[in-house]
């Protein structure tokens, strides 16, 4: 890829809710960690590479609040043999606290169970922008490979200094230093023991080689495992302080209503309530639920709210209150559509739809916020714990100095907790009631007032030759966003859009962004384009393409599904779909079963063909891919928010399905492992060929063509 | 209203003090510290706050405290004994059947009410069995695949 889809501020546009208004208005030093930590050694990146090292995710200002100007203190080996790593990355199903441990544990030379990750914690660890857009592989791991090369070699050089032996003759095997062909050894913490040492992180360190590597590139179970299958890990909804406070908030009649009057009276006569009226905030905290809740409904509040469309005019809206100018960021161009048309046998244009969705984390928001005087600590699930920092600061009028924002592993994400509701309202009813407050949303309120997956319009006007030859591609999204929007197919000529518009409800980044919605569009063109010329969907793909990485995951997809096979069963259909994201390849294949009379569509089967570089954790790979395969297929079928006026109407898992066991097909997995190229990201890019391969496998069944994600919410009956 | 005072949580009387139409799941969370049964929904569609009651798996979000009296209720904490996993336990981390593991609670519990009343599931049984367990994660058919392993490995152990 160009550089021409690089966004004016680094930043994909639509993650529209990190430049969202906010809802409420309302140092550390050089940290003392060997105080905290004890003695031992202790690695470190100066200010300016902490700088550096966050300058990829780093956007705008008032973006993640200011860099602390300390130093970054990454890792610590202790005088008791425990080695800590301080990430800013945060874990919510990712199992990267299981892939960076590996990495670790791979360059120290050091067991992975002696390794503790202290994640998400902005007191303790250096700034992080946020974990997202599957950057944690490509930099973090990285990162944390250099800091553990840069320990192993301080300990070497310790060692070759304690036994006056030149380094060369040393090796650090396994925790231990050891000298060859002899038996002296010497554990790390013996090395460290009673010092306070501490190595900055050179410009340049060795790294092993992916080829070389012994401990990254294996299976890996999830670290921490145990406490997750005994119930002992505390999410964020189960943290626990004395006099804990339970907070609840009035909800408005309609999203973007004003408070016109909040009568509290009534409410603050329940015993123990503290009612706070804050602008447009109406919250509670009371000693438990029960009461919270007979507090807040006693609240006698008048609403003003503007008339809102409904998901039924969704689509004329987004188009027609679409900006006006254009060539703005994500536009691209080459050659002349103009010419590429004339010069085609066949042309083709569609248009093609994506609903709002929901994340619907199984843990729904959540926070617990503490004052002790002017300082504040929250425990939340965010996947941006120092954007959340900021956030605090900006409402609650305080400095990001007085705040510590702690995220402990969190029941997931999918992009769609990059925000801080639930700690800005803990922290403003514990601030009022003098004791801390705990907020978790209920289903309701997750599904209503986080933001959503944006809805889209996609327009493809295409020619292509008799001989299969696309000569013309132009696209223009509405809404959904620009991620993915660009083919991996080699035509001559392109024009290629994003048009932001006005969206009537909250929206932001989602699980691969609007790779899946533009990835839908492009590839079920690319079936409709393929049946017009008459050609196989597979080899009209190869024939277009010229990235040899490309290829190879349609003909490892292809070959695993046994593509071409003849069918075998009434109602059953054969997709294929494929492309290109965040450093990641990936095919799919699909295999559906359509029963027209009743209108049930099964996904029965899905294969995917992935290569994001060298492989990390294979076995963490192939859930990550899975997981996708699964969450995308509700998108592809039946998951849409649906809304009239300003309120959503379906904020329930009994009236927003989403997929269950029954849904879940085959899922079959190739891993295309390549040690010479960096690992990239993986979380993200197997979703974007899911909803194409199942709906280019429903044409293939049914000759009904479906544009509109979901595909399938009322089933596919006969007319 | 009714207060209840007691319950039988994991082989012990439990002394509580809540109002009888109060959930299971808030008394087991708040009052016991039980907080391995996860709020998903409240609304018994998601499964991540079953427990068992007299040996059947419940939605203890929408049982109410008034509603289980003296029945015997065992949560997610109770499943390790002496320090030994329970069968399912070990093969949901054997096969790795969990991502965010919020809803591992409620699928390990549902998943050994299904071990005991069909030892021997096919993988049809066990996905209709919890079909009403949510894992947004996707990682159904590694769960599919532990409640498989679990009941070979009970087999073996004669269990």
């Amino acid at each position: 890829m160009s550089d021409d889809l690089t966004y004016k501020n680094g930043m994909e546009p639509e993650r529209y809710e990190l430049t969202a208004p906010r809802a409420y208005h309302f140092e550390w030093g050089r940290r003392e960690f060997f105080k905290l930590l004890g003695a031992g050694a202790l690695i470190c990146s100066v200010a300016k590479d902490v700088l550096a090292q966050q300058e990829s995710g780093r956007v705008r200002q008032g973006f993640g609040g200011s860099l602390p100007k300390e130093i970054g203190a990454w890792l610590h080996i202790g005088e008791n043999g425990k080695v800590r790593v301080f990430t800013g990355k945060v874990e919510m199903g990712q199992n990267i606290r299981t892939s960076l441990t590996q990495a670790v544990a791979e360059e120290l030379h050091f067991p992975q169970n002696g390794i503790e990750l202290v994640m998400g914690d902005t007191q303790l660890t250096p700034y992080d922008a946020g974990t997202f857009g599957s950057q944690t592989t490509p930099n973090m791991n990285l990162q944390l490979r250099r800091v553990a090369a840069a320990a192993r070699e301080m300990l070497i050089d310790l060692a070759a200094e304690r036994w006056q032996v030149d380094r060369n003759h040393l090796s650090a095997v396994d925790g231990k230093i050891t000298i060859a062909e002899s038996e002296r050894e010497i554990a790390y913490a013996e090395l460290v023991k009673g010092r306070q040492l501490t190595q900055t992180i050179p410009a340049e360190n060795s790294l092993a080689p992916a080829a070389a590597w012994t401990v990254a590139g294996t299976p890996a179970k999830k670290v921490n495992g145990r406490d997750f299958v005994t119930g002992k890990h505390r999410y964020p909804s189960d943290q626990k302080l004395p006099e804990l406070l339970c907070g609840k908030i009035l909800r408005p009649p309609a999203f973007g209503a004003t408070l016109l009057s909040a009568e509290t009276h009534d409410a603050e006569q329940v015993p123990g309530v503290t009612v706070v009226r804050d602008g447009n905030f109406v919250g509670v905290a009371a000693p438990s639920e029960e009461l919270a809740m007979r507090a807040v409904a006693a609240v006698k509040a008048e609403w003003k709210s503007e008339p809102q469309p409904s998901n039924k005019e969704l689509f004329e809206d987004l188009k027609s209150n679409a900006a006006k100018e254009t060539g703005r960021q994500g536009a691209f161009q080459a050659g002349s559509m103009e010419e590429g048309l004339a010069a085609a046998d066949h042309r083709l244009q569609q248009t093609y739809t994506v609903a709002y969705i929901a994340h619907a984390p199984l843990e729904p928001r959540a926070a617990v916020a503490q004052w002790s005087g002017e300082k504040l600590t929250v425990w939340t699930g965010t996947q941006r714990p120092f954007g959340v920092r900021a956030e605090l600061a900006e409402a609650l009028h305080i400095s990001e100095n007085d705040v510590r924002v702690i995220m402990p592993d969190t029941g997931s994400g999918y992009g769609g907790k990059h925000s801080g509701e639930t700690a800005v309202e803990a922290a403003r009813l514990a601030r009022a009631a003098k004791r801390p407050v705990k907020v978790v949303w209920t289903r309701e309120e997750e599904f209503t007032w986080a933001y959503f997956r944006p809805a889209g319009v996609i327009e493809v006007t295409s020619g292509a030759r008799n001989d299969g030859t696309i000569t013309a591609w132009e696209f223009h999204n509405y809404n959904s966003g620009a991620s993915g929007i660009r083919p991996s197919y080699a035509i001559p000529n392109q024009r290629i859009e994003f048009h932001p518009t006005r969206s009537p409800l909250r929206q932001g980044s989602y699980r691969g962004l609007a790779a899946t919605a533009n990835h839908f569009a492009r590839e079920s063109h690319m079936d409709e384009l393929a049946q017009l010329v008459k050609m196989d969907p597979l080899d009209f793909r190869l024939k277009n393409l010229k990235d040899e990485r490309f290829r190879a995951v349609l003909e490892a997809a292809a070959r695993k599904f046994n593509w071409g096979q003849k069918k075998s069963a009434p109602g059953q259909g054969f997709g294929i779909a494929a492309g290109f994201e965040k450093g990641g390849y990936v095919a799919t294949c699909a295999e559906v079963a359509v029963n027209r009379a009743n209108g049930e569509v099964k996904v029965v089967r899905l294969v995917t063909a992935f290569e994001c570089g060298a492989v990390v954790n294979p076995d963490g790979l192939r859930n990550q891919i899975e997981g996708s395969e699964i969450m995308g297929l509700g998108g592809a079928l039946f998951e849409a928010v649906e809304f009239e006026n300003g309120r959503m109407l379906n904020p329930r898992f009994s009236k927003y399905r989403v997929p269950r066991f029954s849904d879940a097909p085959v899922l079959e997995t190739v891993l295309l492992d390549r040690k010479d190229l960096p690992s990239a990201g993986a979380g993200e890019t197997p979703i974007v060929g899911v909803a194409p391969a199942i709906g280019n496998a429903i044409f293939d069944a049914t000759s009904v063509r479906l544009r509109s994600l979901p595909m399938v919410p009322n089933g596919l009956k006969s007319p | 209203m009714a207060r209840i005072t007691k319950l039988n949580v994991n082989g012990a009387g439990r002394l509580i003090d809540a109002d009888a139409e109060t959930s299971l799941l808030t008394v087991l969370r708040e009052q016991l510290d039980l907080t391995g049964s996860k709020f998903g929904c409240g609304e018994g569609q998601c499964g991540a706050c079953t427990v068992l009651i007299d040996g059947n798996p419940r939605r203890s979000c929408i049982v109410t405290v008034g509603a289980v009296g003296q029945k015997k209720i065992t949560t997610i904490e109770a499943l390790e004994q002496d320090g030994r996993l329970h069968p399912l336990q070990e093969a949901f981390l054997e096969e790795g059947a969990m991502q965010c593991a919020f809803c591992t609670s409620g699928m390990i519990v549902t998943g050994v009410a299904l071990l005991k009343s069909n030892p021997n599931p096919s993988d049809k049984e066990i996905s209709d069995f919890m079909q009403g367990n949510i894992c947004r994660c996707g990682t159904y058919p590694r769960i599919v695949a532990a409640v498989r392993r679990a009941a070979k490995a009970q087999k073996g152990s004669g269990q």
